[in-house]
């Protein structure tokens, strides 16, 4: 499939043509229980680690079985509207549910609970920052209520995927997770900075429902998902091109990444005369590339119509006024107020933004770690591995085990190596912080005596090197320091290890 | 004895199972022997308990712990089909349901359950409780008691016949158009279709979710209510499920009985469902009825329901586009019937061929036409059209409702028709729900109750009452006046001159004379 | 729309492919007679229903039926499962999705 598709190079492909964007975000709320079963939820904290045992968390609605019957979640509705206002959306006065019908097996009842013409949240906007510094206001055309259908497993092919599988497996589990799907309006005049406000777009939705707390919001679970809509307009044509939708990106780097490679493989069918075909297409994390899907077709007759076992929500005026109370502050003036809490410089605090990262610095903080120990350590360390391995930083480490990592070095149970060490750990699941430092066994050797036998060892062995520091040459001390680090294998504190060696060479006289 | 048990209704019942002058465990035997007597003629069942004994001695086990308990505990109930039950099949007369046995109790098995009736058994129904004659059963049709001939009505004709043929004394029905009411006019029973929203429908397998209602199925008034009591009130597992409190139906059926007089009570015949198209005798008697009412005290008033004569076309889009949805979980991935076509095939294949191999024809009829009224470019002009039909059928009853307190009209325009009658001409069938389904597109309540036999055939009519939403009270009192009249001019009840009833006393007789 | 409403064969075969019946021919012909004749006597609907009235999708007019967010009792898996045609561990298993061509 994909060895012929032929790229433009991307700044060509800008050049000859205006790049559209559209993005339908999915959000899975982390409710309790799920959107219309009492079944607990597997995207909220507690259900994720039930989740891995299939068709555990399901009730005769989740399965759709015949009889059973759809009820709301209030908190469910509660969320939609909070981040309906967050999203600067005018919440509707009366808003319903529709069924979409269509059949496929991870879908219980052939039909999904949506909703159509009545969404709960329709026309906001939301700002949004590139790295340079300019903004871009995206506009909202609706937010509405669903339920997540469940998960296929396709067993049989080479690769996993459903091409060739003998047979596929179904787990209800997800089937009826909450979520809220919010649907922007067609995006111009991105230019060449399409791809980059894709990201921003995309990291700007994943702030919001953080800072509301209404979902885990991690992306490679799933918790967050993009569909990208991508069409080409010749330049000077007026007219608009045909559009694809960009399934199955899961990071913020693969929205980056899919929506420049939409452009650059349009812009080569189109500039050599061919058409593009509207369908969906699937984003290959490994390859890079997209894939066709299902095209879209006349058959796509969802035959929505109103939900008839669920009843109109119309949220009082009270319940609006009372979350939009509680709504946390816009995202501008947030980071005014984080930045002069933190004491960060202009550089430092871009840097920060630019790398998706506030959230999680702004979390490890609240768990305990100095603002510039978060910084330090998301910016630097984990930023690097997250580069190295191609995915998000936010998705290696949680912020509380960062804040917990960074007390260990101020405690000086840990030095910066060691703790690198232990992030290791960390990130290969091998548990908390101070789970990997006692499995791995890397815990500061803070006991003076031990130090003390192995510096007068070394300093009786180099004789030389001890005339000198009594001599006053206190540089000198790095050598017989260099050794003993070596003797801990590490797990030293250098700078006790200092303080020692001068002690010692002076006692020694 | 067990002739004599079998003959008496569910209050007749309750009151000797309170005296403990008979036990639970004797007369749900005396109904499971009646049941193997004249099941295999009537077919009303399609599955009899295993377990009903078991649950009999259990609340004979309550009641000599002196638990307080309720009226009907230790009755036997038979149940439509349509309904789950976590320890029988629960097909819904649908091939593509066949043995399968839901993991959980509806909603209304529950409270039978806690109430410590007795189910003895699942009844025979239209495939998805679509049709008016039990003929769409994939499990073969239900003979009506009067006449094995004939049809017992539909969908749930099997409750009707079974409560008819003194198999049992309650039964639950569905009514979605009329599937209570109808089958009770042809059978000469009770039947009632409660406002919509009454009853919870919380395991139901869904016809159509906004016109389907859960209702009692019985052979006189008074225990039509004691059983609406039980299943009755609100089911935080629907959402459409109403939150009031509800009077007692028993008390305001014996208040009815007990008046003896309809003073002060308004009646509306309405003008659209009577006449042209309503057979003879049924017409006939249902004059009768008027006078005796007005006989008794009540003001007769005509009432006018223009919109009535668009209510048929209304409910078969309504219907069909509800079903051809609720219906699309039938597709051989969790439960039920799994076709692999010839050679195997895509799971897309497999769906198809189960659907085509486990929905009979009128099933599939009304999927594709309920998928047509939805699809693109048509919902305005069916779907949305027949929702706003909805209003105008709603209007006409709050207009009649201004000027009448309950509205009356014959339940089904005939009698029992032939069996294969009207199987090969659908709208004629659909002609049968013309009285019933207004009722049902406006959410209120509809009771159904035997008026007399026709003098052209010498079968049941039956007469619908109806009432504001909310108002089921209302229809239950009068409701027993009405029938205690009518029983008071009758020298008894319907159904004891039908054959069965007939042939019932008649042994009873010959065991007496015994004795 | 007072034209006659019938449905021709093909229309008919497109139906059942959205409601994922795999009808005979026969059938087919079948319906698309009988369905004319009744879409012609239900269409009269359109006759009444005028922009001014307002449209009836729940009999009984509640609104906001909400439940707690309080996470119940589920079913066991084997529960779950107990009406599966096919089964495969503890997942619900099922043909290929795309056949081979694809």
């Amino acid at each position: 499939m994909s060895e012929q598709t032929e790229l433009m190079d991307f700044d060509k492909a800008i050049e000859l043509f205006e790049p559209v964007l559209g993005f339908e975000v999915h959000v899975e709320l982390n409710t309790k229980s799920k959107m219309f079963s009492d079944a607990p939820n597997p995207a909220s904290a507690e259900g994720e680690a039930a989740a891995q045992e299939p068709n555990t968390m399901v009730t005769p609605v989740c399965l759709g079985l015949p009889g059973s019957l759809p009820v709301v979640n209030e908190q469910a509705i509660r969320f939609s509207i909070s981040l309906g206002l967050a999203l600067g959306c005018e919440i509707a006065p009366s808003s319903r549910f529709a069924r979409k019908n269509y059949f496929y097996p991870d879908l219980a009842k052939n039909y999904q609970i949506s909703q159509y013409d009545e969404p709960i949240a329709h026309d906001g906007e939301v700002s949004i920052e590139l790295a340079d510094g300019r903004s871009f206001r995206i506009q909202i055309e609706r937010a509405h209520m669903e339920e997540d259908a469940g998960k296929l497993t396709h067993v049989g092919g080479s690769t996993g995927r459903i091409q060739g599988a003998d047979h596929s497996l179904v787990d209800y589990n997800r089937a009826g997770v909450p979520l809220v799907e919010i649907v922007t309006k067609m995006i111009t005049g991105t230019e060449g900075s399409a791809p980059e406000v894709a990201r921003a777009y995309v990291s700007a939705i994943r702030d919001i429902v953080l800072a509301l707390g209404i979902s885990q919001a991690r992306m490679e679970r799933g918790n967050l998902r993009c569909d990208a809509n991508v069409s080409l307009s010749p330049r000077g044509s007026g007219k608009l091109g045909t559009r694809t939708e960009t399934k199955n990106v899961n990071s913020l780097r693969s929205v980056e990444r899919a929506v420049r490679f939409e452009i650059q493989r349009q812009a080569a069918i189109l500039h050599g005369g061919g058409t593009i075909v509207q369908e969906t297409r699937h984003w290959h994390e490994d390859t890079g590339m997209t894939s066709p899907g299902r095209p879209k077709s006349d058959a796509d007759d969802y035959r929505y119509f109103p939900e008839p076992d669920l009843l109109p929500v119309e949220p009082s005026k009270e319940l609006i006024d009372e979350l939009r109370a509680a709504l946390p502050e816009p995202p501008a003036v947030r980071r005014k107020r984080l930045k002069e809490a933190w004491g960060f410089t202009d550089l430092e605090f871009q840097d920060v933004v630019n790398s998706d990262l506030l959230v999680e610095i702004e979390q490890t903080v609240a768990a305990g770690a100095t603002p510039a120990a978060a910084r330090k350590w998301w910016t630097g360390e984990i930023a690097r591995i997250a580069n190295a391995d191609g995915v998000d930083a936010a998705s290696l480490v949680t912020p509380a085990q960062v804040a917990e990592l960074s007390k260990l070095v101020d405690s000086g149970e840990l030095t910066d190596r060691l703790a690198r060490q232990v992030l290791e750990g960390v990130i290969a699941g091998e548990g908390s912080p101070a789970e990997v430092v006692q499995k791995r066994g890397l815990k500061v050797v803070s006991d003076d005596s031990a130090l003390i036998a192995a510096i007068d060892k070394a300093l009786a062995d180099q004789p030389d090197i001890l005339e000198k520091i009594r001599g006053g040459k206190v540089q000198a001390a790095g050598a017989i320091i260099g050794e003993v680090m070596k003797q801990m294998r590490g797990q030293a504190d250098a700078a006790r290890v200092r303080e020692l060696v001068l002690e010692r060479a002076e006692s020694l006289r | 004895m067990a002739e004599e048990l079998v003959a008496l209704s569910a209050a007749e019942l309750s009151e000797k199972l309170q005296s403990k002058e008979v036990s639970s465990v004797e007369v749900t035997q005396a109904h499971l022997d009646r049941i193997a007597e004249v099941d295999s003629q009537v077919h009303a069942f399609l599955h009899v308990s295993a377990d009903a004994l078991k649950a009999a001695g259990e609340a004979d086990g309550a009641r000599k712990l002196g638990a307080k308990l309720n009226p009907l505990a230790g009755v036997p109930v038979a149940i439509k089909d349509v309904l789950c039950t976590s320890d029988m099949p629960s097909t819904a007369g649908s091939r593509i349901l066949e043995g399968w046995i839901p993991p959980y109790d509806a909603t209304v098995v529950a409270r039978l359950r806690k109430a410590r009736m007795v189910p003895i058994g699942k009844t025979n129904m239209d495939e998805f409780a679509m049709g008016s004659s039990t003929e769409h059963s994939a499990y073969g049709s239900t003979r009506n008691p009067w006449d094995f001939e004939r049809i017992p009505g539909g969908s749930g004709g099997g409750s009707a016949a079974a409560v008819a043929a003194f198999e049992v004394p309650l039964a639950l029905g569905s009514d979605t158009g009329g599937s209570i009411r109808q089958p009770a006019a042809v059978t000469g029973t009770v039947g009632m279709k409660p406002t919509y929203g009454g009853v919870s429908r919380y395991g139901a397998i869904a016809l159509a979710s906004s016109l389907d209602q859960i209702g009692p199925v019985a052979r006189t008034v008074l225990d039509a209510a004691l059983l609406h009591d039980v299943i009755g009130g609100h089911d935080p597992r629907d959402s459409t499920s109403l939150t009031e409190d509800w009077p007692s139906f028993a008390e305001a059926a014996k208040a009815g009985i007990a008046a003896g007089s309809l003073k002060g009570v308004r009646l509306g015949v309405v003008r659209e469902l009577g006449g042209e198209g309503f057979q003879t005798g049924v017409s006939a008697r249902f004059q009768e009825v008027i006078e005796l009412a007005s006989k008794a005290g009540a003001e007769i008033v005509e009432v006018s329901a223009p919109s009535f004569s668009y209510a048929i076309a209304a409910y078969y889009l309504i219907l069909p586009a509800e079903a051809s949805s609720n219906l699309a979980k039938f597709d051989s991935v969790r439960f039920g019937l799994r076709v692999n076509p010839p050679g195997g095939g895509t799971v897309e294949q497999v769906m198809a061929a189960t659907r085509e191999a486990g929905f009979g024809p009128e099933v599939k009829r009304r999927i594709i036409l309920g998928t047509y009224a939805l699809s693109a470019g048509y919902y305005d002009a069916y779907y949305g059209s027949a929702q706003k039909v909805r209003t105008l059928v709603q209007r006409d009853f709050a207009s009649a409702f201004e000027k009448a307190d309950l509205l009356i009209s014959p339940s089904a325009p005939t009698t029992a028709f032939k069996f294969g009658e009207k199987l090969e001409d659908p709208l004629a069938m659909y002609l049968n729900d013309v009285a019933t389904i207004p009722a049902n597109l406006a959410g209120v309540p509809g009771l159904g109750l035997p008026m007399g036999l026709a003098a052209e055939d010498g079968l049941p009519a039956g007469l619908q009452l109806m009432a504001p939403a909310r108002q089921d009270a209302k229809l239950y009192s009068v409701g027993a006046t009405l029938e205690t009249l009518l029983e008071a001019n009758w020298g008894g009840s319907l159904l004891a001159r039908s054959p069965m009833g007939k042939a019932l006393r008649a042994t009873e007789s010959e065991k007496g004379a015994q004795s | 729309m007072s034209e006659s409403h019938s449905l021709d064969s093909e229309q008919v075969a497109h139906l059942a492919e959205l409601a994922r019946i795999a009808l005979t021919e026969d059938e087919i012909k079948k319906l698309s007679g009988e369905l004319s004749v009744i879409i012609d006597a239900i269409a009269k609907v359109s006759e009444v229903a005028t922009p001014d009235v307002p449209a009836t999708s729940h009999p009984i007019a509640l609104q906001n039926v909400f439940r707690p967010d309080v996470p119940g009792k589920t079913l066991t898996v084997e529960q779950a499962l107990s009406g599966a045609p096919e089964r495969e561990g503890d997942r619900f298993k099922v043909s290929a999705i795309l056949g081979e061509e694809q």
